[in-house]
């Protein structure tokens, strides 16, 4: 049998790569359930990224639902909240080009904003509570309704439904607590990130006069 | 009164990369002056052209990339690397030859990849490299030194050499490291006794071992001026060092060359202090460069020895290059209250 | 004792010194400003808390804002004044923001509250030290502020080996810690023993200064003699002074990355610190002043001052001939670390060390940063280790993971690598921005995290709402089509339908016969009630016949209204038992008889016997007559209190037994049918009444019987008022809400006429 075999080199040759077949698709799947790792899946990792406002200007109604969709294959430039940091993180997690913010779905905000309810000019009619995804607002049928401004993710799905138009979106200011220092303005150094088309960049600048 | 609001620190040293770059022009003068003593005016004939186009070609991409020139042309980074590349070029070398060599260093190795501070290889390196592998033959005439050669030539036959392609007799001779490695047949006792060029220096052949000198000389000033660490220039010569004592049989006619001979001859010196310490393209950490330079060594005497080229700093120094981010993310150096140091990419914990 | 060996720190600088020019005259003092401002928050931690209002006059050494936790520090009035406001300032702050401030007009006088000096600090318990350091407002005067109380406490699982106190002001330009150890080397000392006390003498007390200092380190070896206080001195290199560079320097050891000092064993104070903290405890000096440089070349005048916190830093420049057009900017602290101020109206504060006023030429503007090349020289500056121009190429990219890979959170920003970059690449401000980014980052990403959850919670709790409503829905629908099947089943069995009504019929019956039982129970255990409250009513005294009285119209009450439910119960009776023919007709019959009996012959027999009691009680009446008894008023009263008595029961069994309401004669079995029938009309009657009765006719009736109410409700507190009742109080109420009740019904009429 051997000697038919090793006589044959098409018999030998089949047998050596069955042989070889059978020997790695057991390492394999040997390795496939001894090294499985049980990572997140790749939704939660998504989910985490996203801003969670909630606010649904992506399309979908909501931070998972969205996340869901962009597992799927849907853009990962829908977000206004998150804004460019969000997309390169998408980017980064799910190793493709960083596309720029899809402007259909709103602008990338500088400033964070909270819901500020006039409650003066409240009526108490509850439509806000049921529209804030954050359970944010805080009132009861004709009592005066108030935004719990640390939960409040700045979404302004609130805004639309307030049939007497007593709710602001008010930036958040910077205080003495929160402030930080900027990235030093715009220097060579940093121009020189830039290549070949950058134009009209090449004004000499005081650097360090952060304003 | 206009206060200025900036961070602190609020006092510099005087310090600048400008005169960084000056510094380390000025620690090459005794090597050009010992190469101009030796070899004649093309060195530094190469040393002025090369260094005169790089700038030219630095200005020129400076005012297309609508930057202000003169302020880049301070920083005096585009002058080094027309030095070094001057002073790597075999003298009398055609005028092109030069002026295309630090049109790759500006244009294609340095600016390119955005300027100063950005370049991934070594821009001198670079266009030696091009140069040599594109045209052999006039890269590998190298000149004879004055005390064999009789005289070297004077400045009109020189001129008329590099850019008219004026022949001149016998001025060439084959480089110590050229004539080693082409050796297959003589023990390097009698090798050394008739190689001319050999035979009439003391240890790594007439001129070489004084250019290697002058340009330790130049190296230590730097050290001295703190303009460099001392870590990849002295792992680099101390690697080569190791490799020459580990394949040195003693003289025979395989034989690679002894320690004086490899630290004393070709581009050693001023590679290890001039090339290698090029700090844009070199690993960042000390440790890092102790590797780096190392391996640096280790590669250029394999080349030297095993490779096609009789000298090995170019290509020792270009692969180098490859490496070093590599370097970097395995040497990070252990930071203060830290218990070891840790990978680049690991999250800070402990 | 443990001699100490100096250790060398990587990195490090050799900046220019310039300390000699502040050095040439002794510490001053300059004049009390007239205004000062006090800002809350001069220490790490909570904002103090104001406890002075506006226009108060407040004393020197007097409390105005008190510490808020543990990591806060009081603040005191610096001298004697008036509060003028307390409001947003400008603050000594990178950001040049405001921040809320105490403000005192001196009055010049510096009248200050008594303090108590401790004679015998040393020998002073731990707490009461501790608590004197912390009611002092002492924080650390070295630059961060952090307040002292809180390390000189550390938890009991860190045992403390060295005590440093840092007189190192590595820092150029800064000489006030050297002008104090010159000048008050002895308060220095005494404050460390103090503090080596509070730590329970640890084996190595250091006072650890530059060798740039000799004379500084004179003084402090005189005055440390005979004592377990080591005075050591090392080379002078930037930044060894930081806290965890001296550490290095004195121990060898490392802090931890994140940790504090007291994990190694180790506690640093500054030495302004330790003074101030002696003079706390030995004269009860709050923090209220400090020592400062005030230093450069734009000054005619540079020297050190003893400054009282909340000086304007424009006042202070003003006593020092301050030039503003040579000024290239201003800074508080020294040229490696300041922060340059935005304008001189904010004040000195406690951790104030230095302010530095240098000309164009001295600190001239910065040169525009060039790109990094990598040269190292960062690195090799760096203190900590770390490879700065990394650092800075992430910074740029704003690659965040990778800087807190690089550790960029233990870059301690002393500068270093900025002042050796000869690109002029102001790189401690990337490394701010970037750890500013970061911790922006780790806040965000903890909010996005918890309005996940809100919102997962919200989504949560709305789907099983919406399941809940979709359960009952489910519910009701199965029940309709049950009952729909029940129908049709009906349908199917019509034939047995009689049987069916019977046998349902039978069901209810035991039920409406157990209610009925029920009732009467109750009636009957009212009606006994009653008797039992009639009972004493013979030999009362007023109060109790009073209390008696509504005791019985009380279970009068229950009685007709038990009544009035049996009545109801036999008058639905028809309506509800429709489908049932004969078996229900005849209960109703059963019922009636039966329910109709016995009210009318219980009322008949309690009528009896209240003939009986008047009887009694009449002649009672007349014994007390003829003995001419006090008791005389109080028997009429329940004579004619029977009377009534009589009158309502008869009245009540004229309603039952229409026919025989003019004789109370004993009952007639054969008109109860008829009189039972009679009362089911009767209230079916008033029932069809009452609902037939407009809304205004309701209104007076029940005006009516508010007015009753009330006229009844104003004799009884008449009654009250007379016998000066307890409950006086009550029926008061009462009549008041009754009123107010009766002119609310009225406006309601009023708007029906």
């Amino acid at each position: 049998m051997l000697d038919a075999i090793a006589q044959n080199p098409i018999a030998a040759a089949l047998v050596a790569l069955i042989g070889l077949a059978l020997l790695f698709g057991a390492l394999l799947g040997f390795a496939a359930v001894r090294f499985k790792v049980e990572g997140d899946p790749i939704v939660d990792q998504i989910d985490e990224i996203l801003p969670q406002t909630q606010c649904g200007q992506c399309g979908y109604p909501g931070c998972r639902p969205y996340a869901q969709a962009i597992a799927n294959g849907d853009a990962i430039n829908k977000c206004p909240p998150g804004g460019q940091t969000t997309i390169n993180e998408l980017a980064d997690l799910l190793d493709v080009e960083a596309p720029t913010l899809d402007e259909e779905h709103g602008e990338e905000s500088e400033v964070q904003t909270v819901a500020f309810i006039r409650e003066d000019e409240c009526i108490g009619c509850t439509k806000c509570i049921q529209a804030c995804p954050m359970d944010a607002i805080l009132g009861a049928a004709k009592q005066m309704h108030t935004v719990i401004a640390d939960e409040c993710t700045g979404c302004d799905l609130c805004v639309e439904p307030c049939p007497v138009d007593c709710i602001d979106m008010i930036p958040v200011e910077t205080t003495i607590k929160d402030w930080k220092w900027e990235l030093p303005a715009t220097s060579h150094a940093q121009a020189q990130n830039l290549i070949a088309t950058d134009l009209g960049r090449g004004q000499t600048q005081k650097t360090g006069e952060a304003a | 009164m206009a206060l200025l609001r900036i961070t602190s620190p609020h006092t510099h040293r005087a310090l600048g990369t400008g005169a960084v770059m000056r510094t380390v022009v000025m620690a090459t003068l005794p090597g050009l002056a010992v190469l101009t003593y030796f070899f004649g005016l093309g060195t530094l004939h190469n040393v002025i052209l090369a260094s005169l186009s790089a700038m030219a070609f630095e200005a020129a991409v400076m005012a297309l990339r609508g930057r202000p020139v003169l302020f880049y042309l301070k920083d005096c980074s585009a002058l080094v690397t027309g030095v070094l590349l001057g002073l790597a070029l075999p003298p009398y070398c055609p005028w092109w030859l030069v002026v295309l060599g630090s049109a790759t260093a500006i244009i294609l190795a340095k600016q390119l990849y955005g300027g100063m501070g950005f370049n991934p290889f070594n821009p001198a390196m670079v266009a030696y490299v091009v140069l040599l592998i594109s045209f052999p033959l006039p890269m590998s005439q190298w000149a004879a030194p004055a005390d064999i050669g009789g005289q070297t030539p004077g400045l009109v036959e020189a001129l008329q050499k590099i850019w008219l392609g004026a022949p001149i007799d016998g001025y060439t001779a084959a480089t110590p490291l050229d004539t080693v490695k082409q050796n297959t047949s003589l023990m390097l006792d009698s090798l050394y006794l008739q190689d001319p060029v050999l035979a009439a220096g003391q240890f790594a052949g007439a001129g070489w071992e004084w250019v290697n000198l002058a340009f330790l000389l130049g190296g230590a000033y730097l050290l001295y001026r703190r303009i460099f660490t001392w870590h990849a220039p002295l792992a680099m010569l101390a690697s080569l060092s190791l490799m020459a004592i580990l394949f040195y049989d003693g003289g025979s006619s395989t034989s690679g060359g002894s320690v004086i001979f490899h630290l004393f001859s070709g581009a050693t010196m001023l590679g290890a202090f001039f090339i290698v310490t090029d700090p844009v393209s070199s690993a960042v950490s000390n440790r890092g460069r102790l590797i780096y330079g190392a391996a640096i060594g280790v590669l250029v005497y394999l080349i030297r020895i095993w490779g096609n080229y009789p000298d090995a700093i170019a290509f020792a120094v270009l692969l180098m290059n490859f490496a070093a981010p590599f370097i970097d993310y395995y040497t990070l150096p252990r930071t203060y209250g830290h218990k070891k140091s840790q990978r680049a990419t690991k999250k800070a914990d402990d | 004792m443990e001699m100490i060996k100096v250790w060398e720190i990587p990195g490090g600088v050799h900046p220019p010194e310039n300390k000699t020019q502040s050095l040439q005259e002794p510490l001053g003092q300059i004049d009390i400003p007239p205004q000062l401002i006090l800002p809350l928050s001069q220490h790490i931690g909570a904002p103090a808390k104001p406890v002075v209002e506006i226009g108060q006059a407040v004393l020197g050494g007097q409390v105005i804002a008190e510490a808020d936790g543990v990591f806060s520090a009081n603040v005191h009035a610096p001298t004697s004044g008036r509060i003028a406001a307390i409001v947003e300032h400008r603050v000594p702050h990178p950001s040049g923001m405001s921040d809320t401030c105490i403000i005192i007009d001196t009055d010049g006088e510096d009248r200050w509250v008594e303090l108590s000096p401790w004679e015998d600090y040393a020998s002073r318990d731990k707490s009461d030290i501790l608590a004197r350091i912390r009611a002092c407002g002492i924080a650390g005067l070295g630059g961060a502020g952090f307040p002292a109380a809180v390390k000189l406490n550390p938890r009991a699982n860190q045992t403390i080996d060295t005590l440093i106190i840092n007189g190192t002001e590595c820092e150029p330009y800064i000489t006030a810690d050297d002008i104090l150890m010159r000048e008050r080397a002895d308060d220095i000392v005494a404050g460390t023993g103090i503090l080596a006390k509070l730590l329970n003498h640890p084996a190595r007390v250091v006072i650890g200064v530059e060798d740039n200092k000799p004379e500084a380190i004179e003084q402090l070896r005189r005055a440390a003699e005979g004592t377990e206080i080591q005075v050591v001195s090392f080379p002078t290199k930037y930044p060894s002074g930081g806290e965890k560079q001296l550490i290095q320097i004195l121990t060898g050891r490392e802090v931890p990355s994140g940790q504090i000092p007291a994990t190694i064993g180790v506690v640093c104070q500054n030495v302004g610190t330790t003074a101030a903290i002696y003079r706390a405890l030995r004269h009860g000096e709050p923090l209220v002043k400090r020592i400062t440089t005030v230093v450069g070349e734009s000054l005619e005048r540079q020297r050190n001052i003893e400054v009282l916190l909340g000086t304007p830093v424009r006042y202070v420049l003003e006593q020092h001939g301050f030039d503003e057009t040579k000024a290239s900017r201003l800074v508080m602290g020294g040229p490696m670390m300041g922060f340059a101020l935005p304008d001189p109206s904010v004040p000195v504060i406690k951790t104030t060390n230095c302010l530095l006023a240098p000309s164009k030429k001295e600190l001239p503007p910065p040169e525009p940063a060039m790109a990094c090349i990598r040269c190292g020289m960062c690195a090799e500056a760096c203190p900590a280790e770390l490879l700065p121009q990394q650092l800075f190429w992430y910074a740029q990219s704003e690659d965040l993971e990778k800087l807190e890979a690089h550790n960029l959170f233990d870059c301690i920003e002393c500068g270093a690598c900025s002042y050796v970059c000869p690109s002029h690449i102001p790189l401690v401000q990337y490394y701010r921005a970037a750890k500013g980014e970061i911790r922006q980052h780790r806040i965000d990403k903890e909010k996005s995290d918890r309005s996940r959850r809100r919102f997962e919670f919200r989504q949560e709790r709305i789907a099983k709402e919406e399941a809940e409503k979709e359960a009952k829905r489910l519910a009701r629908k199965q029940a309709a089509e049950e009952a729909k099947k029940k129908l049709a089943e009906q349908k199917a069995k019509q034939p047995s339908i009689v049987e069916q009504a019977k046998a349902s019929v039978q069901a209810q019956a035991p039920d409406s016969q157990q209610q009925r039982a029920k009732l009467e129970r109750l009636v009957a255990s009212a009606e006994e009630s009653l008797k039992q409250a009639q009972k004493p009513i013979d030999n009362a005294t007023d109060e109790q016949l009073e209390k008696q009285a509504s005791r019985i119209k009380q279970a009068e009450l229950k009685v007709t209204e038990a009544k009035k439910k049996l009545a109801a119960l036999s008058d639905d009776k028809p309506a509800s038992g429709e489908a049932a023919h004969d078996p229900v007709s005849a209960a109703i019959e059963r019922a009636k008889a039966k329910m109709t009996m016995s009210p009318e012959e219980k009322l008949r027999s309690s009528l009896e016997s209240l003939y009986q009691r008047l009887e009694k009680a009449e002649q009672k009446v007349k014994e007390a007559e003829q003995e001419g008894s006090d008791k005389l008023d109080a028997l009429k009263q329940g004579v004619d209190k029977l009377k009534d008595k009589i009158a309502s029961t008869q009245s009540e069994l004229a309603e039952i037994t229409p026919s025989t309401v003019a004789e109370p004669t004993p009952k007639d079995p054969a008109t109860s049918d008829d009189a039972a029938g009679a009362a089911i009309e009767k209230a079916k009657a008033k029932a069809a009444a009452m609902a037939s009765m407009s809304a205004e006719d309701k209104l007076r009736n029940q005006l009516d019987s508010l007015g009753a109410r009330l006229e009844k409700a104003r004799a009884r507190l008449a009654q009250a008022e007379q016998d000066e009742d307890e409950n006086i109080d009550a029926f008061r109420t009462g009549v008041s809400k009754l009123e107010e009740k009766l002119s609310a019904t009225r406006e309601q009429l009023a708007e029906y006429e």
